[in-house]
């Protein structure tokens, strides 16, 4: 060992709390330590022991009744004692608007340094942490290291592999119960769910995207039927949601960031905000009128046309290639 | 009567800024600047509630250079004092040092029903610079507000989450930081500009809040900036021509199935 103490890794979101264990176990074996995983609730015992299967070496748990639902300064009281107590080296949390302020918020208590939404972390030569995430409304991307310990980086979902679960792997289950949970000072008075998506544009193979050359909302059916024909799913850009009102969501920097096998955009100018959300797709397809749209500055294949005339014969020429709709 | 503070930040106009293509370098030097635009909701929100309720509000912002420009227009919107902390030491400070200097400021200022910010500032983006000003103030925080309401001592915010809308309630003091569903931000007339130069404009140095060097800029910080750099573009940028659209139709089909990014 050389002298590192643990890499930690904490989301109160389940799938992200996976991909966090992925990625920290990775990080803990090139600085020479151990994965501890980070349980908070109550009758999570099992979920503890899944944790493990996911690759962590460890998970501390601390079981309490107060912990049940999630309740931030319940859950940063814990955090903040469980930190003061273990000092770990390097400290994952996942990105989600309560993550991050988790995050925000256990870093003033320890008095630590916090890089938010990382897209690469990594460990140099001499073993230090290398933090990247984007800056400037997606005109860059910046490299930040830490100055002190402990180090806490927040890592959004879907940047980094779910790992795979196995039996074989082990680890120990350790309990804390020498922690005393304050009473908050906030109340949470309702909880509304929002609809969701049935399947998140996150996990889509193949993303058509759509931008202002959309006329009308109707005519979002034909990037419908060309996502259809691909087994992909439609997504638009925030002028189509926030100025025009047509839908409720985003890809983009402030909304989904994909990154799809194939990215088609349909006349999306391609400003450096939306780009950002689309920048690690596999191949890129453009189709855009304006042959100076910046899209095409990103694009693996160009297309200068209008969208109501390629798309359709797009997914015209898919379908018979591909033999969808013969039977 | 409440006495609502604003933290603004004087951020890059990230819409402006230029890039060299060669170097991946961003001219940041001339760079325009603005009031960070959740930083606009806030500064509208804080407005508001006094033009229903009585009060003051008092803006605050940190920056190494001069930002008289830039708290002008929260003047305009319609607060009523601004506070600019700024001086040549606070350069390269990370989020631990500034809300440092974010509440010493606060604390000389005085005592506050509100602090307001702006969820996540538009060059930065790491919604870090609230939360840690409500720790070092001791103070309830709630993140994400798109809707705010008081009654007596009691504030009711309604939060927008990823999965869901979330109502909470705290006691005032508090701070919240607002997301841009709360409000549309106002453009100031002509007159409430000219009204703004009449308003009173405070500027402290780091002396005047008795911090020290040690403590802020990039001594001061825990996170220190390696290298910022424009991604790397590596497209192919291969241009699809035909006659009809189905002649490119087919061609753009044939080459993405030649290329396996076609899963079905």
């Amino acid at each position: 060992m050389s002298g590192h103490s643990e890499v930690w890794a904490y989301s109160e979101h389940k799938d992200l709390m996976f991909e966090l264990v992925g990625k920290g176990r990775e990080l803990a074996s090139k600085l020479e330590t151990n994965l501890t995983a980070i349980m908070l609730g109550h009758n999570v015992k099992d979920h503890a022991k899944e944790l493990v299967g996911y690759g962590a070496h460890k998970v501390i748990v601390v079981d309490d009744p107060q912990l049940n639902e999630f309740h931030i300064e319940t859950y940063l009281n814990a955090l903040t004692q469980l930190s003061k107590q273990h000092q770990p080296e390097l400290f994952l949390i996942g990105s989600t608007r309560r993550g991050k302020e988790l995050a925000a918020r256990l870093a003033a208590r320890l008095g630590a340094g916090c890089v938010a939404d990382c897209l690469e972390l990594e460990v140099d030569e001499q073993g230090k942490l290398l933090a990247r995430r984007i800056v400037y409304g997606g005109n860059a991307i910046v490299t930040q290291v830490f100055r002190t310990k402990p180090q806490i980086v927040t890592v959004p979902r879907g940047k980094f592999e779910k790992p795979n679960y196995t039996e074989e792997h082990k680890g120990e289950v350790v309990n804390i119960t020498d922690i005393q949970i304050e009473t908050p000072k906030t109340g949470v008075v309702e909880v509304n769910p929002v609809p969701m998506a049935e399947t998140r544009i996150e996990e889509a193979e193949v993303v058509v995207g759509g931008g202002r050359g959309l006329e009308k909302k109707e005519d979002s059916k034909i990037l419908e039927e060309l996502a259809e024909t691909l087994g992909g799913q439609v997504g638009y850009t925030r002028p189509l949601a926030e100025d025009r009102k047509w839908f409720t969501e985003w890809v983009g920097l402030s909304g989904h960031t994909i990154k799809p096998k194939l990215y088609i955009a349909c006349g999306i100018s391609g400003v450096i905000q939306h780009v950002a959300g689309i920048r690690d797709s596999k191949t890129i397809v453009a189709i855009n009128k304006d042959p100076e749209a910046p899209i095409f500055e990103m694009a693996d294949y160009i297309v200068i046309g209008d969208l109501y005339e390629i798309v359709p014969a797009l997914s015209a020429a898919l379908k018979k290639s591909l033999g969808v709709g013969k039977d | 009567m409440v006495r609502i503070l604003v933290c603004v930040k004087q951020a890059i106009d990230v819409s402006q800024l230029k890039v060299d293509s060669a170097t991946r370098r961003l001219i940041l030097a001339d760079a325009a600047k603005k009031i960070s635009d959740f930083d606009k909701n806030a500064v509208e929100e804080a407005v508001r509630i006094i033009e229903k309720l009585g009060g003051e509000v008092f803006t605050v912002t940190v920056c190494p250079d001069d930002a008289k420009t830039t708290l002008r227009e929260a003047l305009a919107m319609g607060a009523d004092k601004a506070y600019i902390i700024s001086d040549p030491i606070f350069e390269n400070s990370d989020t631990l040092a500034t809300s440092y200097i974010l509440a010493e400021a606060v604390k000389k200022i005085g005592t506050f029903d509100i602090i307001f910010c702006g969820e996540a500032s538009i060059d930065s983006f790491s919604a870090q610079i609230g939360p840690r000003l409500a720790e070092r103030l001791d103070i309830p925080v709630i993140t994400y507000a798109r809707k705010v309401s008081l009654e007596g001592d009691t504030v009711t915010i309604e939060r927008s989450l990823e999965d869901c809308s979330e109502t909470a309630k705290a006691k005032m003091p508090l701070l919240i930081a607002v997301t841009n569903e709360i409000n549309e931000p106002r453009t100031p007339s002509y007159m409430a500009i000219m009204n703004a130069f009449k308003k009173e404009v405070v500027i402290w140095k780091a002396t005047d809040l008795n911090i020290t060097s040690e403590k802020v800029g990039e001594t001061g910080s825990a996170v220190q900036v390696l290298d910022v750099l424009a991604p790397k573009v590596e497209r192919q940028k291969i241009v699809i021509k035909g006659e009809t659209a189905t002649e490119i139709a087919e061609k753009l089909a044939k080459a993405l199935i030649q290329e396996g990014v076609i899963t079905r």
